[in-house]
Formats: structure tokens, C-alpha cells, sequence
């Protein structure tokens, strides 16, 4: 297991610098001048200009640009946005805040994602089966953001079971709206997955022994069917979770959530690409980093990947 | 066999003592029924059999025969789609049949144990061995501390038990898999054990230890046995009685022998003459028809009957496996291999998993570079060639694989899987393509009409002779035969070696045929190499090695041939 | 028939012993994908999705036909946030432009972005995922480290960074968001291509055309890549659904398609506005987008219960 983790640091490394690699590569050495590009139509303060030139190291060759600006992200010296604040500083304030939604979106997700499927799975065919695979289809079908409106519309305004909008003050209960939001979607596809995966994992040869052993249903269903069906939707989420951070963006814009999404969409809306660009990077690295842990309860979860070929 | 001799007859006296003897299990007049798409399937209609306690009773049959579902019907563990539509499950007097699922789970693991037939995929991978071993014990309120774990698992044969008992199923070879498998279904004393093809996917030798061991474990807890197989020599040297199923039905049932050296049913005489391990002669047509046919082949194809037409010198081939972390040790898959084929005879190769056979099929295909050695054909050395040579050669050598699912693209039709070498070699015109198909078809003795017909349409036989159909479509004089026949049921597996023989006969073919079934190669092969671990232990005519066999493993291996030292079918002797 | 040890043996009239392994020849032949298509045909999911997807692509080839008023035409703010009148029965937008018109027209962008985008993937997907699966070794290891460079780069984001360039910035177009999704959906497809072609690549079939003769890369096209299909048009189908939503997303954060192309992700975003006083507005282009979305999730689901290998029969 050890060797296990240890090698899949290993290639954590390459993907990791890769990937940045390729963004700061896109933002600041393709052809023209970066610092105009970056403003597009507007014109930057000079005093702006400065600063990005020696934040950014633009009188140096690329790589050593490149390597600054690594080292930069990793002491967490991400430079001041427009407004002068340091974006690190800021990020800290909202990191917390999206932290929160995301963990309550996958909770929501897997939590009754895997009950209604084990439920569908078990009765393949019934009359739960068939609704519920009615009513997935219909939710993937319908994306986040006009999701989103609906729901804050309808409980949030017409029904006013919960705040419209989140506001500075986000805590678990009034994020809660936003993360069913945010995890409906994923919600729908880890159900078909794990319907799926629980109704083949019924016809699975070594369930038909443990029941031979004599063991009851629940024990069968619990211990052999059960775990082995979560690992398919182990590696979903795990795969999924760059689309929950897509889908925050969306989310937190609509609810007002003062999150890392609402930030960027905000850096967005103003075209600001430094600060673009760093918190494209601290997500990556967030992405890289639970990827691996998400590998981690895969190995856990089917010991024939710990084991090394 | 011996030790069931002994035994069997106390169990009879000590219960005939009290009450007189009453079977354990007595089905009566069983029908179960599938429904499926295309509406109901009745699998199995009639089927009767008796079981007295402590004894072994063998279903013997080809698969769909119904033989498998006949046992899970006892067992209560039908497909949902299956149902047991009439007749009597007696177990000890109670009717099983239709009880409640609360009972069988009662009765299941400590009153009816099972062992299925594929070890690789009866185990649970994602937990370790000890736990599923404890789970046994604890559903069916046993102790089940780590030591009773251990004890179950060191008494089938488990050697280090409880080290064992943390491992994973895939640390776990093949046969100690079936081992710990066995260990479960015996593991809460049973009175019955159902024994599903215990030992079909092992190795020959692997499957002789555990069957033994089997054999002795059931004798000392006094369990029965309902033992399920597709081979008749198996069950005849196993089993007590044996039952004789056919398309859902029971065609006969006796005792073992009488039934062995007495078939009545015309079903149980074909299986009885066909069965391989049963049939220890090389097939009658082939040999008569052999001697026909070297007496219409030129001079000159006598005179090159007699050389060397391919020769394998000194064969090497060394993988590097990877150990982690960049470091590689090196794997001798084949380690000098030599051994001469003479035109127009069939040499084979005869190997457990892991013996190297395959892989040397493979180099003399050139689907594989040898590390070392030289593969000569025709007194060629076949490294040298340059591809176009190469295309040549491909003419001439054609392969025939084991798996008949695996063997023919499933996007093909017969006609485009047929034609396919000629279209490659460019031969002929369409017109002229359509006419050869169509003779291969006639060759290979199927109908003209499957042309148009999908791989996944027609039966593993059938597909076998498509597949010989392809390789022979470009008139090769060497075809390589690799587990030809192993995937098929007995009769058809007659059939598809009788194809091959009178093919041999006709057109003077030379057979490389690659098996792990020694008794196969005894109907078909004139010469015989035996590997073991990569080199070559033993060869010589097939006559010689089956009559004085010189080295320990090749003894093992004959020994292992179940029911060879039966006595022979009547007509035999 | 009871007694232990009796010989029995069946009445033979009534277990008669049949030819064995007879070749059927009452049924037309089949092959995999008639018999797919066979199954796919009498599911209602897919019938109704293929009526669905027929009606959307006639929308999207001739809006003309169905709305007399052009998308742009008359937008009047006197008509801001208007209700249904003759003529225009979805109302106005709050820039008094006619909803219906727009709706209607909006239908080509998405199904363009849609379609283009994962023949892009298809493209790029498929010859990476083929060359690494097939090949193996070190053109599979640069492949897989070059795939999970843009894997880590999740859609959105990785859209948000591209977007800022001033090229994508200056030439906002169909084509720069088909480029775009293209760029960094790839990854995904790859994986599956190349999983599939791995697990047919050792096939004996493989095998048996390259001993005939059949070139490695010869085997790869005739063989290899047609019997991968299944997994990879299946992903084609849903990717169809999930690259819609996409576009619509980047549109409606102003990162897609520019404000001149009628699209239901810029017409949610501008309808926003007006979400507290007239909800609808916002609905039409909302429930259009999700009523496609939906076919097409519907069409590769039935997709993949017809081209499911375990439901074939061997």
C-alpha cells in the first residue's frame, strides 16, 4: 500500500506541472504582448502594469518565468488583483466557503445517489426502478445554471423555504440550497451507475456462493454486493469532481455564494487573467490532490489495484 | 474410488441398523422451467436421482444438458428467472422445492454445501480469504475466531494458514483458490456437498490433488456428494452411481461401472465412445484412412514424408517482468526448446499453464520473435525472412486457436471471415473466391448456407470449423492447433478431431497440436513433447511415452488422466 | 427406477437422440449491429428521442419555416418583457425582442456546437485512444501523460483561462467554442477508445488475421477499432447531451458563443433580469435546452442497452 501511494505521488508530479505548465503557457508566452492581452480593450493603470511586469518576471526567459511563478503558487505569493488585495489572502477568506459547498454537494450526491440506486439496482424493473430512472434522466437533462434559477425561484422566493441568495455570511444551512443544486446533477448519474452497477453485481458468481454459504440477504447485499458496486462510482466522482468545480462557478454566481467560484466568475466579469490564472492554478492543484486521494479509497476499496503487476 | 469401495458399506450398515437405509436427497420427476424473452424454456423435464447419505452420485452431461441447474435447484439458488415447475425436492423426507427462502438459508453451508465450478470468479476480490472463510462460520453459528479459520483452510489442504487466511483471492493461484473454496463449502460439515466441475478450469495434476483431497475430506465427515461433470471417465472413477442427463432429461442412471461397461441409452454409447479419457487409442478412421491416403500421394511427397519440415533448435524466448519501481527480472517462458515435426504427421505439445507451449506456437506463427535458437521450416531459416518472404510463409502456416468465441470477428459474416485470406493474398476474383468458400464449407461439413451467417449465430463447434475452414483457405501445408478442441463438449470434440484427421488424411497436412490434455493427444498425435516450465522434459512417439514414460512428470501427468486406469470400454478390449 | 443400485435407462421414443450440433437455419442472419438495431427499434426511449432529435435538426436546418419573424427583428423596448400576443406566443425579452423567434432560432447553434465538437472529439479521442491501446509502450505512456495533462484541467476552468487569450477574445464564433470543448474533452474519449481497444486487441481473431497475413495496422482498422465501437459511440451520443449544456454554460457566463448568434445559454443569461417579475422568459429558452439535452441523454442510454455486450446472445 505504501508503494501504492508513493508511485501514485509520483505521477502526480508530472500531470501536476503539465497542467500548469499549459495554462501558464496559454496566458503569458503565446505571441503578443501578455500584459495588453490580459486588459484586453481596457487600459491598466501604470502602476498595474508595473507590478505585473515584476510579478511575472516578463524580462526573463520563459522557463524561468515558468519556475517563478511555480515557486510563487507554492509559498502562496499569487500577487494583488485589480483592486490592490492580495488574491492569496482573499482566496483563504473564500476557499473555506466553496470547501463547504463542495463536500455538502457530495455528500447529497453520494449519500442518496447510492441509496435510491442500491434500491432501483435490488428491484430491477419495479415501479421505484422505473420512476426513478424517469426522473434522473430528466434532472441530468437539465443543466446546473438553469437549475439554479429554478430553484432558487421556486423555494427560494415563491415557497421561501430557504434564502434566495447566500450572502457574506455562508454557513451549512443556507449553503444548503446551492449544493443540492450543484449535486443534483451528479446525483442523477451516480444512481444510473450504481443501479447498474448493483444489478450485475447480483448475477456476480461469488455472490451466488455467498448465498450457497448460507449467509442472509441483508449480509449478501451488504458485504458482497454493496461494497464491490461502489467502485465504479468511486472512480465517477472522482472523475466528476472538475465538473462540480465547473458547476460551483455557475452555482455560486446565481446564489451569490462568496466562494473561490464567485471569484473567479467575478475575475471573470471584469476580465482580470492574473487572477484567472492563479486560482485556475490552486484549483488544479486542489484537483490533482483530491484526485489522488479519490485513488486512495479506490485502492481501498478493490485491493487488486494495490497490488503491484 | 478406493477409499468410497471401503466405506460406502459401513454407512449402509450403520443406518440400516435403525430404520433401514433413506436416501438424503431424492429428486422426483423434476421439471424447472426459465422464462425468457422468446417465452418459457423448459431446462429440465423428469430428471430423478438418489442420493444416500455418504455417498458420491455424479451428473454427468454436455452443457445445456441441465445438469448444473438440476444441482442449484437443490441448493435454491436458481436464476430469478428460473422456476422449479413440477415435481419433488426431497431432503431427508422434506420437500425443498418450493421452501421458503428463510429455510434454505437454514439449510445452506451447514445442512447442503456447494462448491462452484470457476475459481476465479467464485471468491470475492475485495475481501481477503479469512473473511470469508469467518463469514461461513459466523452465518451458520460456528466459532470463528482466526484459529478455526485456519483450521478449515489447513484442512483442504491450505498449507501456512494463517498467513493464508490475509492474502487476497488474486495472491491465490488457480488451485489454491479451489482449495479455499473447498474449504468453504465443507467448512460447517454438510451433509451434502454439491460439486459443481470442482476442478474443470485447473491444470490436469492440480486437478487430480484436489479431487483426491476432496475424495478424502468427504469420506471422514461421512458427506455425500452430488458431483457435477462433463467428463464420463471423471465421474466414473468418482462417483458411485452416475447419472446420465441429455437435452434436460435423464437418459440412464446406475452404478458406475455397469453403466461404463454396459451403456443402454444410444446417448450414453456415443458419450461412452467418445469420451477422450475413455478412448485411449488414436481414432480408428484416421489411421485406416492414413494408410489410404500415403498409398495415393506421389513419390516424391513419400520421400519428404520422411524429412524434418519444420525443426526447432534450441528455442528460447526470455520476457522481462517488471518487479516495480524500474527494476525487471528476466522470465524464461521457453528455455531450449528442440524438437523435430516430419511432414504430413501430427506432433504435439502437451503442457500445464505456464508450461511455454503457447508462446513456442506462437514464435513457429512469427507472431513472436524468439529470444534465442533457430526455427527452421522447410530447411529455412525462418529469422531470415524478409516480409515479403514472410507473406509467404503466412501461406503456408496456418494457426487454429482455443477459444471458438474468440476466434472468428463477431463484425464478420462466414463468407467475409472465410474469404479474408484470399482477399489478403489476393487470390482470384470475387466469383472464384465465392467457389472456394463454398468448397471449404462443403470440407469443413457444414451447410453452404451458413455463409451468411454471424460468428455469434452458430455453436462453438461449429465455429471450430470455421475457423479450420479460414486457415485452410489458403491451402497451408502446416496448421498449428493451439487448445483446438479444449473449449468443446465431448461430442462435438469428437467430431471437430475427426474433421481434423480425415483433413490430415486427405491433404497430407502436418500437425503442430498444442494441449493440455494428454488423452486427446492420445487419439490424434503420432509424436509427443512434454513441457514443463519452459523446457521440453520428455519426447517421443506417442506409443513410447504413453507406454514407458521416463521422467517422473510426464508419469504425473498420464496418471492424472481421470478414469485411465479404469478398465477399457468393452468394444476396446 | 428407486431402488440404489438399478440400471435405468430412459424410454428411447422418448428421449431421442438428435444430430448433434446442427446448424440453425430458420431465422435471417444477424449480425451484431441489425441485431442491435433490432432491439434499439422497439424500445419506446429511443423512438421517441429519434422523433425528438429529427424535429430539432429540421428546427435547426429551416427556422424560417417555423417563425416568420427574425430573431433580431423589431425588437421595440416598448415591448420589454411583454406578454404573449398575436404572433409572438412566448412574449418579449426585456429587450422587447420576440422569445418564440429566438427560441426557434437559437436550436442550429446548439446542435452545431453539439455535433462539431464531439466529431472533433471523435477525431482526436479516438486516434489517440486506438494508437496508445494498440501500440502500448512508450506511445501509450506519452499519450496517457498527455491526456491526464488535460484531464486535470477540468472543462470550465480550463475554458475560463482559454477564453482570456485575445485571440478567442477577438474571433468569438461556433467554431472557437467547438475548439475549445474539443481541446479539452479529448482526454475523455481517449480513455474509453483505448480501453475498449486493449480489451480486443489480444483477441484470438487479432491473432488469427495477422497470421494470415494482415499487416499490425491493417488489423487495427479491419478488426481492433469495429469491434470497439460500442463503448465509443455510446460516450459519442452522451457527449452529444453534455457538450450542449456545455456551450449553453459558457454562453450564459459570456465566455461562448458572441451576443450576435442566437443561443439559449446567452438568452437564459439576459433573461436573468427579469427572473423575479416574468420567470417565463427565462423557461422558454431553458426548457428548449433541456428538452434537447434530454433527447439526446435519452438516445445513448437506448443506444446502450441495444450495443450492451452482455445482452447479446454468444
Amino acid at each position: 500500500m505504501v508503494r501504492f501511494i508513493l508511485k501514485r505521488l509520483l505521477q502526480v508530479i508530472p500531470v501536476f506541472i503539465g497542467t500548469t505548465l499549459l495554462v501558464y503557457y496559454m496566458v503569458f508566452a503565446l505571441p503578443g504582448d501578455p500584459i495588453a492581452a490580459l486588459f484586453g480593450d481596457r487600459q491598466p493603470p501604470q502602476a498595474v502594469i508595473d507590478t505585473l511586469r515584476s510579478q511575472y518576471h516578463l524580462d526573463q526567459p520563459f522557463w524561468v518565468q515558468y519556475g517563478l511563478f511555480l515557486q510563487n503558487l507554492f509559498t502562496f505569493n499569487l500577487g494583488n488583483d485589480f483592486t490592490g488585495q492580495p488574491i492569496a489572502g482573499s482566496l483563504a477568506r473564500v476557499f473555506p466557503v466553496t470547501a463547504m459547498l463542495a463536500v455538502e454537494a457530495l455528500a447529497i450526491q453520494a449519500i442518496f445517489g447510492v441509496a435510491f440506486g442500491v434500491f432501483a439496482g435490488l428491484r430491477r424493473g419495479g415501479w421505484f426502478d422505473s420512476t426513478v430512472l424517469v426522473v434522473s434522466l430528466v434532472v441530468i437533462a437539465v443543466p446546473t445554471f438553469v437549475l439554479g434559477f429554478v430553484f432558487q425561484l421556486v423555494f427560494g422566493v415563491q415557497l421561501g423555504w430557504a434564502k434566495p441568495t447566500v450572502g457574506a455570511n455562508a454557513d451549512w444551512g443556507s449553503l444548503l440550497l446551492p449544493a443540492v443544486v450543484l449535486g443534483l446533477v451528479s446525483f442523477a448519474y451516480v444512481l444510473r451507475l450504481t443501479r447498474a452497477s448493483v444489478s450485475e453485481n447480483m448475477n456476480a458468481d461469488y455472490v451466488r456462493t455467498a448465498t450457497a454459504k448460507g449467509l442472509s440477504r441483508p449480509r449478501v447485499v451488504i458485504a458482497h454486493i454493496l461494497r464491490n458496486s461502489l467502485i465504479p462510482v468511486v472512480t465517477y466522482l472522482g472523475a466528476n469532481l472538475g465538473g462540480l468545480m465547473g458547476g460551483a462557478i455557475v452555482t455560486e454566481g446565481i446564489f451569490n455564494v462568496p466562494g473561490v467560484g464567485n471569484k473567479l466568475y467575478q475575475a471573470v466579469l471584469r476580465s482580470e487573467g492574473p487572477t484567472i490564472v492563479s486560482i485556475v492554478s490552486v484549483l488544479v492543484l486542489v484537483f490533482v490532490v483530491a484526485n489522488l486521494l479519490v485513488d486512495l479509497l479506490y485502492a481501498w476499496l478493490d485491493p487488486r489495484i494495490r497490488y503491484d503487476q | 474410488m478406493r477409499e468410497k469401495e471401503m466405506t460406502t458399506p459401513e454407512i449402509h450398515i450403520d443406518e440400516a441398523g435403525s430404520a433401514g437405509v433413506k436416501p438424503l436427497l431424492e429428486i422426483r420427476d423434476l421439471a424447472i422451467t426459465f422464462t425468457t424473452g422468446s417465452g418459457e424454456v423448459h431446462a429440465v423435464r423428469n430428471a430423478h436421482l438418489t442420493i444416500m447419505p455418504g455417498e458420491t452420485v455424479a451428473i454427468v452431461g454436455e452443457s445445456g444438458s441441465g445438469k448444473s441447474t438440476t444441482a442449484l435447484a437443490a441448493i435454491g439458488l436458481l436464476p430469478n428467472n428460473g422456476r422449479v415447475s413440477a415435481g419433488q425436492i426431497l431432503l431427508d423426507g422434506e420437500d425443498i422445492a418450493h421452501a421458503t427462502e428463510q429455510r434454505m438459508i437454514e439449510l445452506r453451508g451447514n445442512t447442503i454445501g456447494m462448491v462452484p465450478q470457476d475459481p476465479m470468479s467464485n471468491l470475492n476480490p475485495v475481501w481477503k480469504i479469512g473473511y470469508q472463510v469467518k463469514e461461513t462460520l459466523r452465518a451458520n453459528g460456528r466459532p470463528s475466531g482466526p484459529d478455526d479459520v485456519a483450521q478449515v483452510l489447513s484442512e483442504a489442504g491450505l498449507p501456512d494458514a494463517h498467513r493464508r487466511a490475509k492474502q487476497y483471492p488474486h495472491e491465490f493461484s488457480g488451485g489454491m483458490r479451489q482449495r479455499a473454496l473447498i474449504a468453504i463449502g465443507l467448512s460447517c460439515q454438510p451433509r451434502l456437498l454439491i460439486a459443481d466441475e470442482p476442478t474443470s478450469a485447473l491444470d490436469v495434476t492440480v486437478q487430480r490433488q484436489i479431487l483426491d483431497h476432496l475424495d478424502t475430506m468427504t469420506t471422514d465427515l461421512g458427506t455425500a456428494v452430488l458431483l457435477i461433470t462433463h467428463d464420463l471417465g471423471l465421474a466414473a472413477e468418482r462417483a458411485d452411481k452416475v447419472v446420465v442427463m441429455y437435452r434436460g432429461q435423464v437418459v440412464e442412471a446406475g452404478p458406475s461401472l455397469a453403466l461404463l461397461q454396459n451403456p443402454q441409452h444410444p446417448y450414453t454409447k456415443r458419450l461412452v465412445e467418445s469420451a477422450p479419457s475413455l478412448a485411449s487409442r488414436r481414432i480408428q478412421v484416421a489411421k485406416e484412412q492414413g494408410l489410404e491416403a500415403s498409398d495415393l500421394l506421389a513419390p516424391a511427397a513419400e520421400a519428404a514424408a520422411a524429412d524434418n519440415f519444420l525443426q526447432i533448435q534450441d528455442l528460447r524466448k526470455v520476457y522481462k517482468l517488471r518487479q516495480g519501481l524500474g527494476k525487471t527480472t528476466d522470465f524464461a517462458a521457453v528455455d531450449g526448446v528442440s524438437f523435430d515435426v516430419k511432414r504430413g504427421t501430427t506432433t504435439a505439445i502437451v503442457g500445464e499453464s505456464g508450461s511455454g507451449k503457447s508462446t513456442v506456437a506462437k514464435m513457429v506463427l512469427q507472431l513472436e520473435k524468439p529470444t534465442d535458437g533457430k526455427i527452421l521450416f522447410d530447411g529455412v531459416d525462418t529469422s531470415l525472412l524478409k516480409s515479403s518472404e514472410l507473406f509467404k510463409f503466412r501461406r503456408r502456416v496456418q494457426p487454429i486457436f482455443q477459444d471458438p468465441y474468440g476466434s472468428l470477428d463477431p463484425m464478420y459474416n462466414i463468407f467475409r471471415t472465410i474469404e479474408e485470406p484470399l482477399r489478403v493474398h489476393k487470390i482470384g476474383d470475387a466469383a472464384s473466391r465465392e467457389k472456394k468458400v463454398r468448397e471449404l464449407l462443403d470440407q469443413v461439413a457444414l451447410p453452404q448456407s451458413t455463409m451468411q451467417r454471424y460468428p455469434n449465430e452458430l455453436s462453438g463447434g461449429q465455429r471450430q470449423r470455421i475457423a479450420i475452414a479460414r486457415a485452410l483457405a489458403l491451402d497451408p501445408e502446416v496448421i498449428i492447433c493451439d487448445e483446438a478442441v479444449s473449449a468443446l463438449d465431448v461430442l462435438v470434440q469428437a467430431q471437430v478431431l475427426n474433421l481434423l484427421a480425415d483433413l490430415q488424411a486427405n491433404l497430407g497436412l502436418t500437425y503442430l497440436f498444442i494441449t493440455h490434455d494428454l488423452a486427446v493427444v492420445r487419439q490424434i498425435a503420432d509424436h509427443v513433447c512434454v513441457m514443463e516450465k519452459g523446457k521440453l522434459v520428455e519426447t517421443g512417439s506417442t506409443d513410447d511415452v504413453f507406454e514407458s514414460p521416463q521422467q517422473e512428470y510426464t508419469k504425473a501427468l498420464l496418471n492424472a488422466i481421470p478414469g485411465a486406469k479404469l478398465m477399457l470400454p468393452p468394444e476396446v478390449a | 427406477m428407486t431402488s440404489n443400485n438399478s440400471h435405468f435407462v430412459a424410454p428411447i421414443d422418448e428421449t431421442p437422440l438428435l444430430a448433434t450440433d446442427t446448424v440453425k437455419t430458420d431465422q435471417a442472419p444477424l449480425s451484431l449491429w441489425s441485431d442491435a438495431w433490432r432491439k434499439l427499434r422497439r424500445r419506446p426511449l429511443f423512438i421517441i428521442s429519434a422523433l425528438l432529435i429529427l424535429a430539432l435538426a429540421v428546427v435547426a436546418l429551416f427556422p424560417g419555416l417555423f417563425s416568420a419573424v427574425a430573431p433580431n427583428d423589431g425588437c421595440v423596448l416598448a415591448n420589454s418583457e411583454g406578454g404573449s400576443t398575436d404572433g409572438h406566443p412566448f412574449g418579449f425579452t426585456f429587450q422587447g425582442c420576440d422569445i418564440y423567434s429566438r427560441v426557434v432560432h437559437g436550436t442550429q447553434a446548439s446542435l452545431s456546437v453539439g455535433i462539431l465538437s464531439v466529431l472533433c472529439v471523435l477525431v482526436i479521442g479516438v486516434t489517440v485512444g486506438a494508437l496508445a491501446g494498440y501500440y502500448g509502450g512508450w506511445v501509450d505512456a506519452v499519450l496517457a501523460r498527455l491526456g491526464d495533462v488535460f484531464f486535470a484541467l477540468p472543462l470550465i476552468l480550463g475554458a475560463l483561462v482559454i477564453t482570456q487569450l485575445p485571440f478567442f477574445r477577438e474571433n468569438k464564433s461556433v467554431w472557437s467554442v467547438v475548439f475549445v470543448i474539443a481541446l479539452l474533452a479529448w482526454p475523455q474519449m481517449a480513455r474509453i477508445t483505448r480501453g475498449a481497444v486493449i480489451e480486443v486487441r489480444n483477441a484470438d481473431f487479432v491473432t488469427a488475421a495477422r497470421s494470415l497475413g494482415v499487416s499490425k495496422f491493417g488489423a487495427l482498422v479491419r478488426h481492433v477499432l469495429p469491434n470497439a465501437l460500442a463503448p465509443i459511440i455510446v460516450l459519442a451520443t452522451l457527449e452529444l447531451g453534455v457538450f450542449i449544456v456545455a456551450e449553453a454554460t459558457l454562453s450564459f457566463l459570456g465566455i461562448g458563443l458572441p451576443q450576435s448568434i442566437m443561443s439559449w445559454g446567452n438568452d437564459i443569461a439576459g433573461a436573468q433580469a427579469s427572473i423575479r417579475t416574468r420567470p417565463e422568459i427565462m423557461l422558454y429558452p431553458a426548457a428548449a435546452l433541456s428538452i434537447t439535452v434530454l433527447s439526446f441523454i435519452m438516445l445513448g442510454d437506448a443506444v446502450r442497452d441495444a450495443l450492451d455486450p452482455k445482452s447479446r446472445q454468444r
